[in-house]
């Protein structure tokens, strides 16, 4: 390589101050322009992907029941976008906001929930069964997380206790335990190890029969979108979010109480019964208030959401504490 | 890297832009249905993302050799601390909508928040002496002891994102994993050459 002295370099071949110092603003320019790309492109990456808003099929024949049954509330509803956006699915995902977009394929037809256990007439009941079985209501109930969040949610169903009815339950039953389908590959988080498959609940049984809690098939006068847990699932309102279990294929009605996968989990954390209360805290967390989707700040959380005079008389004589 | 300026610029710039994206979505209601939490969610884990940062420049300096790290290491260090600020704000806004007087019960109850606002206050004297005059008046040996504090505020960190995640412990654990070889190189590098007199906090060329 031939270095040249200073002397040696033509006047002409030396690049003017201006030139050089136009190059040097444009790569500074560049690198700031490609480097402030690259670093958005990450933090959108790492965002929960966009909402989803698809609709789902008009449920034809929507009974409206009488106001005086005290079923539904009047209170604001939360939009058809937050509650398909904001959902605890974690078969789908863990990320409350990532549930809709990874449960877009999800297959609900064909469809059969199996009812079984201490019943006269046990059955394996397809979904059309199942929505001719009962009138189909609207019940707008208020929806409460044990995470601290809230909706107020128009669901579209019919009572649990219309189902237990025609199975019979024998006179030994004395809780109805339910189960989500298993089923990895069309639910895929279920490879994980975050919660131990399939998801479980239970009721006790004159919790079931109470006209309160209502098998759901669809929200906003449509079919149950799959991230809100098509195509049906349990709504029991004056307990926690996660009692109300999701994408349910089995009711069995037994006589021991029945396991809970968040019980299993936690069982410090998350009791059998899991009822709305905001005098007994989750051992991490208060449960006086909750955030309404929607609101910013937060409201004071009602004694069974709300649902009090209705359920109260289920728990009389119990402590609320130890059965939390 | 001889245009160090023009490098700490990059640097100050890239570091806002999560900031203003956020803000941007805010603006444009594209947060989600819970954009408090999605806010408070995202300015804790770039407040754990930058403390990071911060104590991967040491050992990723002294193994490649790059010195020139070590003039980050200051940018990155406060803008740690200035992510928490803001995730302590999104605390102090949405969830205690600025009533002080409710703080201390919420932090009796919620042990992760005790260990979340510790780790923020223990990197008040770390900024606080962030500055070359500080580093003079303090001296090096004892400036970086102090800012030894900076292990514990990443300890503390991971240890809030983990006591507060319900049942899916990957990210926290991915977090703990990360900070445990950081941590643990200096173990490590402190054994291995037990009499090297303390880093001056500037780097060397």
């Amino acid at each position: 390589m031939v270095i040249k002295k200073a002397s040696e370099i033509k006047s002409s071949e030396i690049t003017d101050k201006e030139t050089y110092l136009n190059r040097r603003n444009f790569m500074r320019g560049a690198a700031l322009v490609a480097t402030t790309a690259a670093t958005g492109l990450l933090y959108r990456s790492l965002n929960p992907p966009p909402p989803v808003t698809r609709p789902g099929e008009k449920i034809a024949n929507l009974v409206q029941p009488p106001p005086a049954a005290g079923f539904s509330t009047n209170e604001a509803k939360t939009s058809f976008k937050d509650i398909t956006n904001y959902n605890n699915f974690y078969e789908f995902s863990t990320d409350k906001q990532g549930v809709a977009a990874r449960s877009q394929g999800f297959v609900t037809k064909p469809w059969q929930v199996s009812v079984e256990g201490l019943v006269n007439k046990p059955k394996v009941y397809e979904l059309d069964e199942l929505l001719k079985l009962a009138p189909q209501e609207e019940r707008i109930y208020r929806h409460r997380c044990v995470e601290g969040w809230s909706m107020v949610i128009p669901w579209v169903g019919f009572p649990l206790a219309e189902l237990l009815k025609q199975v019979e339950p024998t006179s030994r039953a004395r809780f109805v335990a339910f189960e989500t389908l298993y089923d990895p590959k069309r639910m895929p988080n279920q490879r994980t190890g975050v919660l131990d498959w399939p998801y479980v609940e239970g009721l006790r049984l004159d919790e079931a029969m109470h006209p309160l809690a209502i098998l759901a098939t669809g929200l906003y006068g449509e079919t149950l979108p799959p991230q809100d847990g098509a195509p049906i699932r349990l709504v029991v309102p004056w307990k926690y979010g996660f009692k109300s279990i999701k994408s349910v294929v089995k009711i069995k009605l037994v006589e021991q109480q029945p396991p809970t996968t968040w019980n299993i989990q936690a069982p410090d954390e998350y009791g059998f019964y899991s009822n709305v209360n905001p005098n007994v805290n989750h051992p991490r967390w208060s449960q006086a208030d909750e955030r309404r989707i929607g609101e910013l700040g937060r409201r004071p959380t009602l004694m069974f959401n709300g649902y009090a005079d209705q359920v109260a008389s289920l728990y009389t004589g119990m402590d609320l504490r130890v059965n939390f | 890297m001889k245009d160090t300026r023009f490098s700490k610029v990059l640097l100050f710039i890239n570091s806002l832009v999560p900031l203003a994206l956020l803000l941007w979505d805010a603006y444009h209601g594209r947060l989600g249905a819970n954009p408090a939490e999605f806010a408070t969610r995202t300015t804790g884990m770039l407040t754990l993302i930058f403390i990071t940062l911060t104590l991967a420049v040491t050992p990723v300096r002294k193994l490649t050799g790059w010195n020139f790290l070590g003039k980050f290491r200051r940018m990155i260090g406060l803008y740690a601390f200035f992510y928490g600020f803001l995730h302590l704000m999104t605390y102090i806004w949405f969830d205690r909508s600025f009533k002080i007087q409710t703080v201390p019960g919420d932090i009796v109850q919620r042990p992760f928040i005790a260990i979340g606002m510790t780790s923020f206050f223990l990197m008040i004297p770390l900024a606080i002496t962030s500055t070359n005059k500080m580093i003079k008046r303090l001296g090096g040996k004892r400036w970086n002891r102090l800012h030894k504090l900076v292990y514990l505020t990443g300890i503390g960190g991971v240890l809030h994102y983990y006591m507060l995640v319900k049942s899916d412990t990957r990210l926290p654990i991915a977090f703990a994993f990360i900070l445990a070889l950081l941590l643990g190189y200096r173990i490590y590098a402190a054994n291995q050459t037990p009499k090297v007199p303390a880093r001056s906090p500037v780097p060397r060329q």
